[in-house]
């Protein structure tokens, strides 16, 4: 493959002191990228299909107990685990450092996920439909999977493709904030910022640089485009 | 084989039989099948029929009929890949390096392990294909011209393990084939009708001059020396399926010795099973002596001390640094799966460390037969627990999980075991089970031999 040129490295920080748990990513995710409704018996058997999910910790003794909120969603590694593993090119980096995922050449042999530390891949085990009038929802811009394959958080790559077209048209980068995946759009506390770490100057590098930043298990070295802006300063206080 | 001449003073031993006799017995196994061989290659098809059943529920609904979920993608049918890979080191290890090492007991169990070898690889390829989501198009991971550019990808370790097992089971069944010809030609020049075309043809000419008999001990020393190291790799890369990942549990360097050294003793224990049971079937006790039991059991007591050592130097280093996410795997499936964890180190190292210590145990049929069935429940459960605890708890603990085989699963399994069983009585029934020439070859070298007012048994040593 070659050598990366591209002006974009898209990445994003989660801002866990402003994160509330509420779930409105995990909705917004599941409404823009036709991720399938799974049912009571699908989930209580670990075969759920959220591309993002708020994990919960609950810290301290009783009655001092509080909790904690992690939304976890593909970290976007640049040294992905998930991508030499897979025999037949499925799951690959872009240019742009997303870790892509091809449904149609998607054998199924769920090595990616295996080998994904941080357990954001999912596996389509059932067929899936949504009933009428769901269909309607259906975006016509992402493929809808059919059983067998493994899908994942693409950063909504059909907005940024979009983005991209619609700024190389008019002859000029794409603007800091004119593109953001779905969870970033939806969270009301702005705890998800997207945008091009690239360019020191937006806000989703500037917050990369804070000193309350992390990795999730940045031990490991897969170098995710994913920052976590460390939680818990203010109530602690 | 001719290529002994006794000298006048020394005489055949007295149990000495005409080579007719010799070729009656040991290709009794090719006589018109019995009705109770045709009631085991019945119950056998119809449990491979079930598996294939099982196995079309699957493709037809979706591999939700599974019980792997989210974290624990892979359970029983890569479980029955490694087992069965495993499995398929029995041949390597009896027929090729006690070839090379000159060990005369080799003889009457060489050709059956060679075959197991065979059978066992195939059965052990199908399992990476029944796994897949989408089987119908495995063909996307074969490197094939098309038109669209795309190639599979061999930085992944199951493009690695394609070409191993391809490799594996092309090198042995030539390896089977090669040892298999003069025998053939025996059984050739035995038949009548048709058949006799059919082996004619497979017996390739064979003829039993010098100069062929040259070319092929040179050939089958060469085949023997050449399998080795495929068959070393081949498991290998199976273990770097796991090694190579960065899964807690998995990534560990000593997983390629001990995955070949698990293979061998799954392997040893297999062939002692066999030839237990083939003695019986085909009335072979002439042939498999005690001598051949306490020779395999010694080879058992040897691989089972190693695998011992292997097992305790990678718990000892894991437990020792108390990596917490490594210790949390360990302790996981010391608690969820304690009494498997006991069958498996049972099975695997105890009791055949403390059976195959003793020369009587060893010699007993019914305790060897107990101890290496166990061995490979033992082998079975093995891969399950370094399979299956580590991915349940891999990093992140919101997303730990845990894993049972679904009813599809273990179908598939169980038709895995009668699908090999079925392929082996079906080639016992066709080929000559127990390798003909090689066993009158050491037949003729056998000789009485006068040492003043004594006779001696005496051995023609091959060169």
């Amino acid at each position: 493959m070659e050598k990366t040129s591209s002006p974009y490295q898209w990445g994003m920080a989660i801002d866990l002191d402003r994160c509330t748990g509420c779930g409105a990513c995990v909705v917004a995710c599941q409404a823009e990228n036709n991720v399938a409704i799974c049912d009571k018996k699908e989930i209580a058997q670990g075969r759920d299909m959220h591309w993002l999910r708020i994990e919960r910790y609950w810290t301290g003794e009783y009655p001092d107990v509080r909790v904690r909120f992690l939304p976890v969603l593909c970290q976007h590694c640049h040294d992905a685990p998930c991508e030499p593993v897979c025999p037949v090119y499925a799951s690959y980096h872009n240019q742009d450092g997303l870790n892509g995922q091809v449904y149609n050449r998607c054998v199924g042999t769920r090595y990616c996920a295996n080998n994904c530390p941080y357990a954001v891949r999912v596996f389509n085990f059932y067929p899936h439909d949504w009933p009428k009038p769901l269909d309607n929802q259906l975006s016509p811009d992402i493929t809808v999977r059919s059983r067998g394959v493994m899908e994942k958080c693409t950063f909504c790559i059909q907005r940024i493709r979009r983005a991209k077209e619609e700024a190389k048209g008019e002859g000029r980068p794409v603007r800091d904030g004119e593109v953001q995946p779905a969870c970033a759009q939806t969270c009301p506390a702005e705890a998800l910022v997207f945008g091009n770490l690239a360019d020191p100057q937006s806000r989703v590098a500037r917050l990369s640089r804070s000193p309350r930043r992390f990795k999730l298990l940045e031990h490991l070295g897969t170098h995710p485009s994913v920052f976590y802006l460390k939680g818990g300063g203010r109530e602690h206080v | 084989m001719s290529n002994a001449h006794p000298t006048p003073q020394v005489t055949r031993p007295p149990t000495a039989k005409s080579a007719t006799a010799v070729n009656d017995e040991l290709l009794s196994s090719l006589n018109a099948p019995t009705r109770s061989w045709y009631a085991l290659v019945a119950l056998l098809s119809a449990a491979v029929a079930w598996g294939l059943i099982a196995f079309g529920w699957q493709v037809t609904h979706g591999m939700y009929v599974t019980g792997i979920n989210r974290p624990v993608m892979w359970g029983f049918y890569i479980t029955g890949f490694v087992f069965w890979v495993g499995l398929s080191h029995s041949g390597t290890m009896v027929s090729s390096i006690l070839r090379l090492s000159r060990a005369n007991w080799r003889r009457p169990i060489l050709r059956s392990a060679e075959a197991m070898t065979v059978f066992c690889i195939a059965v052990a390829g199908l399992f990476p294909l029944i796994h897949l989501g989408r089987n119908w198009i495995f063909f996307y991971m074969i490197p094939y011209p098309n038109q669209r550019g795309l190639w599979p990808n061999f930085r992944s370790p199951l493009l690695w393990d394609m070409t191993a097992i391809t490799a594996y089971i092309i090198g042995s069944s030539l390896f089977l084939y090669l040892g298999m010809l003069p025998d053939l030609a025996l059984v050739r020049d035995r038949s009548h009708g048709w058949r006799r075309d059919v082996y004619a043809l497979l017996a390739m000419g064979w003829r039993g001059s010098a100069h062929e008999w040259a070319v092929y001990h040179k050939a089958s020393t060469l085949m023997a020396a050449l399998i080795i190291p495929v068959a070393v790799s081949v498991h290998s890369i199976v273990a770097w399926d796991f090694a190579v990942t960065v899964v807690p549990g998995w990534h560990s360097t000593i997983f390629p010795p001990y995955f070949v050294i698990g293979a061998i003793l799954s392997g040893v224990a297999a062939v002692i099973t066999l030839m237990i049971v083939i003695r019986r079937a085909f009335r072979l006790e002439e042939y498999l002596t005690a001598l051949h039991f306490d020779n395999m059991g010694k080879i058992l007591l040897v691989i089972s001390l190693l695998w011992s050592y292997a097992y305790f130097v990678e718990v000892q280093t894991t437990w020792y640094a108390h990596e917490p996410i490594e210790w949390e795997v360990f302790s996981f499936m010391a608690d969820r799966y304690s009494w498997q964890l006991a069958v498996m180190l049972i099975g695997n190292s105890l009791l055949p460390i403390f059976t195959m210590c003793f020369k009587r145990l060893r010699r007993c049929i019914p305790v060897l037969l107990a101890v290496t069935m166990l061995v490979n429940v033992g082998m079975f459960i093995e891969r399950f627990l370094i399979i299956v605890p580590s991915l349940s708890h891999k990093n992140m603990p919101f997303a730990w999980g845990s894993y049972s085989p679904s009813w599809v699963e273990i179908s598939v399994n169980v038709a895995a075991l009668a699908g090999f069983s079925l392929l082996f009585t079906l080639f016992a029934k066709f080929f000559p089970i127990v390798a003909v020439t090689d066993v009158r070859e050491l037949e003729a070298r056998k000789a009485q031999v006068p040492l003043g007012r004594a006779e001696l048994p005496s051995l023609a040593v091959e060169d």
